[in-house]
């Protein structure tokens, strides 16, 4: 059992480590994620971790218990809904309105175990008769290096890839190695995974055409959220497009973004003015840069300053 | 109500299969080789079949080549269900007419997804 003084100084530790929220009600939670880092590290009890968090000495566990804490199941096209937008709408919108040989930029802000980006360069591969020879780079970051390293290799095991992806997408995107099914190497190729807390500056990613960030928001306080959507405003296109999880909303703690009408969980600035279908994106014909801070964020979408040492929640696939 | 036809030779799967698919509003038949799943699919044919590969009398693959050439044949969503986990098996599956593939062991959230891949149970809220 978690004491009440400890359970108190964890929840700190998580806001402070992560801006993760813990609510009064999580205590089974709490612990169900911190035994097995209880017996990983050889310590007797929380109270024993609690005191390792308390005297700062052992970065280690400071990680793993964040990690624990911070960790969710990660599926290939969770949800369905995005991967649809973003073959018929976001896709098709942005390749209209770029000029030829202009490159998109897309970024997976909470890439995890790298299932999302590696949807993303599926569809990519299926739909390349779509937007020809336009490159399209995927930056997926997360603040997990080992959740990274993950990502990196590409390799799931049978009951990974058989959650979300059908059959046809196995046999024509994947290789068997050993007992894993490892994304082919073109696909890997199109994606870049980096080390990235939310709530550091963001100017040395560039700009972004369309920025998936689903089911993080949830685990910030309210204007931990509103800081993180200021941030993406200033590095997504004019006419680019959010997409944040299918519970998740703008209302009430941003004016940087508006839903796209008719798509849930589909946001753009709040100025767009998106017809919300192919060929009538706002900024056609409007090319922009992708250097650092290469084009400006509406006025409403000025960022807030954030708490210093924030780090974003990870999701992680249950193995 | 949808009927699926579990066809294996191990009480156990069928059992643990029953059990998910009756959960999904399914009626279940079973058969314990390919070819009294042919005589029942002759009688009756299902809207879903559940198929292992290796069984005796008549395997999976013999099975679905019969069943697709038959009258009314290509009408069941087949969804392979075998231990035979690589690249080729589950090639030479979809080649004779599997519309699915599930490697063993499997659990309920696996079986869910793939009957709503081919268009038998709705699609859960997001």
């Amino acid at each position: 059992m978690i004491s009440a003084s400890d359970y108190d100084f964890f929840a700190a530790f998580l806001k402070q480590r992560s801006g993760l929220q813990l609510s009064n009600d999580k205590h089974y939670l709490l612990e169900s994620r911190l035994v097995p880092l209880l017996r990983k590290f050889e310590l007797a009890d929380f109270a024993r971790l609690a005191q390792v968090l308390r005297e700062g000495g052992s970065p280690l566990i400071s990680d793993a218990v964040v990690e624990a804490m911070t960790t969710n199941e990660s599926l290939f096209f969770r949800d369905k809904t995005p991967f649809d937008d973003f073959t018929k709408t976001m896709l098709p919108a942005l390749h209209a309105s770029r000029a030829p040989g202009q490159k998109l930029r897309i970024w997976c802000a909470a890439a995890s175990t790298g299932q999302e980006p590696y949807s993303l360069a599926m569809l990519l591969d299926e739909h390349m008769a779509q937007i020809g020879a336009r490159r399209v780079d995927i930056v997926g970051t997360d603040l997990s290096s080992d959740v990274l390293e993950r990502a990196r290799g590409g390799r799931y095991n049978q009951f990974e890839v058989q959650r979300g992806l059908g059959v046809q997408q196995l046999l024509k995107h994947f290789s068997k190695v050993d007992d894993w099914w490892e994304v082919k190497a073109h696909l890997r190729a199109m994606v870049e995974f980096r080390k990235f807390n939310l709530l550091e500056p963001y100017h040395g990613l560039g700009t972004f055409d369309i920025i998936f960030c689903r089911n993080v928001l949830i685990y910030f306080d309210t204007p931990t959220k509103a800081d993180i959507l200021g941030r993406m405003a200033r590095v997504l296109a004019p006419d680019g497009y959010l997409v944040l999880g299918a519970a998740e909303t703008v209302i009430g703690i941003s004016d940087a973004f508006k839903l796209l009408t008719g798509h849930r969980g589909t946001y753009v600035h709040h100025a767009a003015h998106h017809a919300g279908h192919p060929g009538k994106a706002a900024g056609a014909g409007h090319g922009h840069g992708h250097g650092a801070g290469s084009h400006a964020a509406p006025a409403s979408s000025a960022p807030r300053a954030g708490p210093a040492g924030l780090k974003p929640p990870v999701k992680q696939i249950g193995s | 109500m949808k009927t699926c036809l579990v066809v294996d030779d191990s009480r156990l799967v069928r059992k643990v299969a029953r059990n998910i698919l009756e959960g999904l509003a399914f009626c279940v038949e079973e058969a314990v080789d390919g070819q009294t799943a042919l005589d029942f699919c002759a009688h009756a044919m299902p809207d879903a079949i559940l198929l292992d590969w290796q069984m005796p009398v008549k395997d999976g693959l013999q099975f679905l080549q019969q069943l697709r050439a038959s009258d009314g044949g290509a009408l069941p969503k087949v969804i392979f269900c075998t231990s035979m986990n690589d690249l080729d098996h589950i090639a030479r599956a979809i080649a004779v007419g599997a519309d699915e593939y599930i490697m063993k062991p499997f659990d309920a959230d696996i079986l869910r997804e793939k009957l709503e891949a081919v268009g038998l149970v709705g699609k859960e809220p997001s």
